[in-house]
């Protein structure tokens, strides 16, 4: 039997034919306080225009399909899957990357500091999106139960660590955050 | 324990502060890949055929697009490999696995080299595929002879014994879902040289294979290894292949060229854990003594060698796992199938040979009625006779029993196993189940020439220090540990030792980081090198203090000093007055570990260093009406020696424990008929999320454990803590025989266990 073996695997491939033909379109963004005007195509993605564009390249390509988290940023202060962002849907719109999750002048987030002292880090790809989703939990809750926790970072995975030390480090950034309120 | 070291204390990841501010760099995102080109492989879509024709001139003149190689454009050989070289960097005349990389684009972006992969047309003409172990049996499709292990007449045992245990078992694929794909970046330099950056555990391979690839000495090619986002085995020999396309794109388009895959590629093309199937017979004597093993056992190699041989001889040598067995015979064989290439998993063919004993001793004692926590502490190595493992290396001292009576208090077992009885007789729906899974692992590679490392560490006139050695980072937490040991053996703070970034031109003819062994092999070599840089300061310092040149002296709290404290130098003014006295402030250390050989052929020798222990007890909950579980809680007494970096070796513990939990219980990697691998992301191929973790997880370091003859005391922690997770298997089956309460009848419950596989041994059981 003949057959076209690469149209089976192109299949996979989301792009759509004659990329490069398409209109470009320009937004202007926020991203960590910096503003920035762009022209983008309506099929890139925000992690592409993050990582490519920008050179912010804490924010991971993981999976390509909104499943892992590597790619978690803050839109508007929610997070979302930048991979399965459109980066012309976020025209106008503050982004918050794991680069601008510490202070402009270097001092780091309670959930940051809790990740590096409860060794919630291996090897530490999946980290900016486990970060950035916990930024956003304690943002809304801000003394979670460890199942709310669980089910915070259900959109995260972590291949190396088994989730516990993460867990922990959040619990006690939020029992640190609240010791500073009080 | 000196009291400024920092040995044996918890301490961060030395990246940590990177990884999470983002600044931590992975091969994608080095400064030098800004302006490689992008590089895309085609992969074949047919597990087994024959190229007629592939045409690619429309794709070559695409827009963006600088070249598309096919294996006849490589210049130097087209075939890699780690043991045998039977790997196609591209598929020439025959396509051997659906996945197979049959041409490489190298465009100015990843979208133009998409566009232009549509345009490409292939035939190739389709040929019968070997797709299963069965399949590979019954064509005698095998890679290699039989390795055969025996002792005493096992035949014989097996017809005196008082039950006979028969059964067979298949253990599952896993795909390693490494966070960070495989990537590699290919740069050339001037007078033919090359720079590579490869996501590897073996930058030495890769260099060797990529010198091949492109026909050029080795010394022309330097690999270097930023860190990995996990590895696991998967980047052991798979990173090779990778690089070597990376390179021969470069090659040809004289730019430097990247590659990165995407998940689905990753997951088609790489290939995973290797599957096994198992047949075996046991024999237990009326006390619950095991007194013959029989196993035959088939591993799927997929279309190449790769690492197979070696994993299956870790398997054949962990079918006893922490059991004494008299009389015996292994039979391992590794079948030739067509697809991708099986290779290296945490625990290296040990998780599939110990689930083989274990499900031995599951059958027998729920055949019986016995308690299986019984049965596996009764069968324990011990003192003569029962000191001697199938291969005959003499296991001394094991911790076993030690292991299990701590664990036992640890983990309140006995007034827990009566609330878990209590429950369910009160629980129609949801069964509870209490179980025990001890583990030894032997410490070494098996093949004698690669226990070997190198260190090399460079002390400047500040009296700060770098330290190369031949480990690479793949999350593991080695370069910790390996800045640990260099500050300890020197004497100075943790923050004047800096872990440099694994390079072939620092540290040459390195061992690949796997085996478990990063720590023990790279930490001795670079503690030579430090002993021979304290000889050299030493007389400096001597001679600053007015003392004779060859008296001893210590080397503590960033200072030199007399032993009897009265007099010392701070460490880097010893640094500085050796360079101006023209001591050599820089040293090579090596390290090859003692006594490890084996004959393949007699199935005999002393393939280990020496054993790492650990047991777990695990507490399960499952729903007979989904087949949905919850682990309780899990309790874990670990040995692994004098802890180097308590902290670190936890993080192993807690992380190898649930991908074993992965393994064993939801991950389930699913393949056509026509052999394509159809789980291709995390959408349906499901590792374990926070919510799978144990509800309760109580980890302890087995204390008054130190090695001799190991760095610090410490041993390997890497793949241990894996199988402990078969005691999820063992608790299941106890919670599924739970819901229909009949002793004496075996569970058939098939891995991984999903809750549908759950589901089918609960229906099985009631008929």
């Amino acid at each position: 039997m003949n057959f076209d073996a690469t149209n089976r695997w192109v299949g996979c491939f989301t792009q759509p034919a004659d990329a490069k033909q398409m209109k470009h379109h320009v937004i202007r963004i926020t991203v960590n306080g910096d503003r920035h005007t762009l022209a983008v195509a309506p099929h890139w993605t925000l992690v592409e225009v993050l990582r490519e564009h920008l050179r912010l390249t804490g924010t991971k390509h993981g999976c390509g399909t909104g499943d892992c988290g590597a790619c978690t940023v803050l839109l508007d202060g929610r997070s979302v899957n930048s991979c399965l962002t459109l980066a012309v849907e976020v025209d106008g719109r503050e982004i918050t990357t794991i680069e601008g999750i510490a202070s402009s002048g270097g001092e780091l987030h309670p959930v940051q500091d809790a990740f590096i002292a409860h060794g919630a880090t291996q090897c530490g790809f999946c980290t900016p999106g486990m970060v950035v989703s916990s930024v956003q939990l304690l943002a809304t809750n801000s003394r979670p139960e460890e199942q709310e926790i669980r089910h915070a970072l259900g959109g995260n995975l972590c291949r190396c660590t088994g989730y516990t030390k993460i867990v922990e480090a959040i619990a006690a950034a939020a029992t640190q955050g609240e010791e500073a309120e009080g | 324990m000196r009291p400024t070291t920092p040995l044996h204390r918890p301490h961060p990841h030395e990246s940590a502060r990177l990884h999470v501010t983002g600044g931590a760099l992975y091969v994608d995102e080095l400064p030098e890949a800004r302006n490689a080109r992008i590089g895309l492989i085609v992969p074949a879509g047919v597990a087994h055929g024959r190229v007629v024709r592939i045409e690619r001139s429309r794709a070559e003149s695409a827009p963006g697009i600088d070249a598309v190689l096919l294996a006849s454009d490589i210049p130097g050989e087209a075939l890699i490999g780690p043991i045998a070289h039977d790997e196609p960097v591209l598929a020439g005349d025959e396509v051997r696995y659906a996945g197979q990389p049959i041409a490489l684009i190298v465009g100015e972006s990843l979208e133009a080299c998409r566009d232009a992969a549509g345009l490409m047309r292939f035939e190739i003409e389709e040929l019968p595929a070997t797709l299963s172990i069965a399949a590979a049996i019954a064509e005698e499709s095998f890679f290699g002879d039989p390795h055969i292990i025996r002792r005493g007449d096992v035949e014989a045992a097996l017809e005196s014994a008082q039950t006979r245990v028969e059964g067979e078992l298949s253990t599952p694929a896993q795909d390693h879902f490494y966070l960070e794909t495989q990537a590699a970046l290919a740069l050339p330099l001037e007078a033919g040289g090359w720079q590579i950056f490869s996501s590897s555990q073996n930058p030495t391979e890769v260099q060797q294979l990529v010198a091949r690839t492109l026909g050029v000495g080795r010394h022309r090619v330097v690999c270097d290894v930023p860190r990995m986002g996990g590895a696991f085995g998967g980047k052991e020999s798979q990173g090779a292949l990778f690089a070597c396309l990376a390179a021969i794109g470069a090659a040809r388009i004289g730019r430097p060229v990247k590659l990165r895959l995407t998940r689905r590629e990753d997951m088609a093309m790489t290939g995973p854990r290797h599957p096994f199937w198992s047949t075996y017979e046991a024999g237990f004597d009326r006390d619950g003594l095991i007194q013959a093993f029989k196993v035959a056992t088939y591993a799927d190699g997929g279309f190449s060698l790769d690492l197979s041989p070696a994993i299956l001889s870790r398997a054949l040598f962990h079918l006893d796992n922490s059991y004494y067995i008299p009389t015996l015979r292994f039979e391992g064989r590794i079948c030739r199938t067509h697809k991708p290439s099986t290779t290296a998993f945490r625990g290296f063919g040990g998780p599939q040979g110990m689930a083989v004993i274990e499900d031995a001793i599951n059958r027998f004692a729920e055949r019986t009625g016995r308690d299986p926590t019984s049965v596996r502490v009764r069968n324990f190595y011990g003192e003569a006779p029962r000191d001697r493992a199938p291969y005959h290396q003499r296991i001394p001292e094991p911790r076993l029993s030690r292991i299990h009576s701590e664990l036992s208090a640890d983990a309140e077992v006995e007034s827990r196993a009566s609330e878990i009885a209590v429950f369910n007789a009160g629980s129609l729906h949801v069964k509870r189940a209490l179980a025990f899974q001890p583990v030894k692992f032997g410490i070494a590679f098996t093949n004698r020439i690669l226990n070997q490392a190198g260190a090399l560490v460079h002390v400047y006139r500040d009296g700060t220090v770098q330290v190369n050695h031949g480990g690479t980072e793949m999350g593991q937490g080695l370069h910790t540990k390996m800045q640990v040991v260099c500050a300890d053996e020197l004497g100075i703070p943790l923050d004047n030792v800096r872990v440099m970034r694994t390079s072939t031109g620092k540290v040459p003819n390195t061992t690949p980081t796997a085996a478990s062994s990063g720590s023990d092999l790279n930490g001795q070599a670079i503690a030579d090198a430090c002993a021979k840089l304290r000889a050299r300061l030493g007389p400096v310092a001597a001679g600053m203090m007015g003392r004779a040149c060859d008296e001893d002296l210590c080397f503590e709290g960033d200072r030199i000093a007399t032993t009897d404290a009265e007099r010392s130098v701070p460490f880097h003014e010893v640094a500085m007055q050796a360079w101006l006295e023209r001591v050599s402030l820089s040293a090579t250390g090596y390290y090859a570990t003692p006594g490890i050989s084996y004959d393949i052929e007699a199935g005999r020798g002393c393939p280990f260093f020496y054993f790492a222990y650990g047991g777990a007890f695990v507490e399960v909950a499952l729903d007979g009406r989904t087949g949905r579980h919850r682990l309780l809680r899990v309790d874990i007494l670990h040995d692994v020696g004098n802890s180097l970096v308590p902290s670190i070796d936890r993080g192993q513990i807690e992380g190898g424990f649930l991908q074993g939990v992965g393994w064993l219980t939801c991950e389930e990697r699913i393949e056509s008929p026509d052999g394509r691998v159809v789980t291709l992301g995390p959408s349906t191929y499901k590792i374990p999320a926070a919510g799978d973790a144990p509800r309760e997880l109580r980890i302890r370091l087995l204390d008054r454990a130190g090695e001799s003859r190991t760095i610090g005391g410490s041993k390997a922690v890497g793949e241990p803590p894996f199988m402990l997770a078969l005691g999820v298997v063992t608790a299941l089956r106890q919670a599924v025989a739970a819901f229909d309460g009949r002793t004496a009848s075996e569970v058939e419950l098939r891995l991984p266990a999903t809750p549908e596989s759950l589901l089918r041994a609960i229906e099985t059981r009631a008929g």
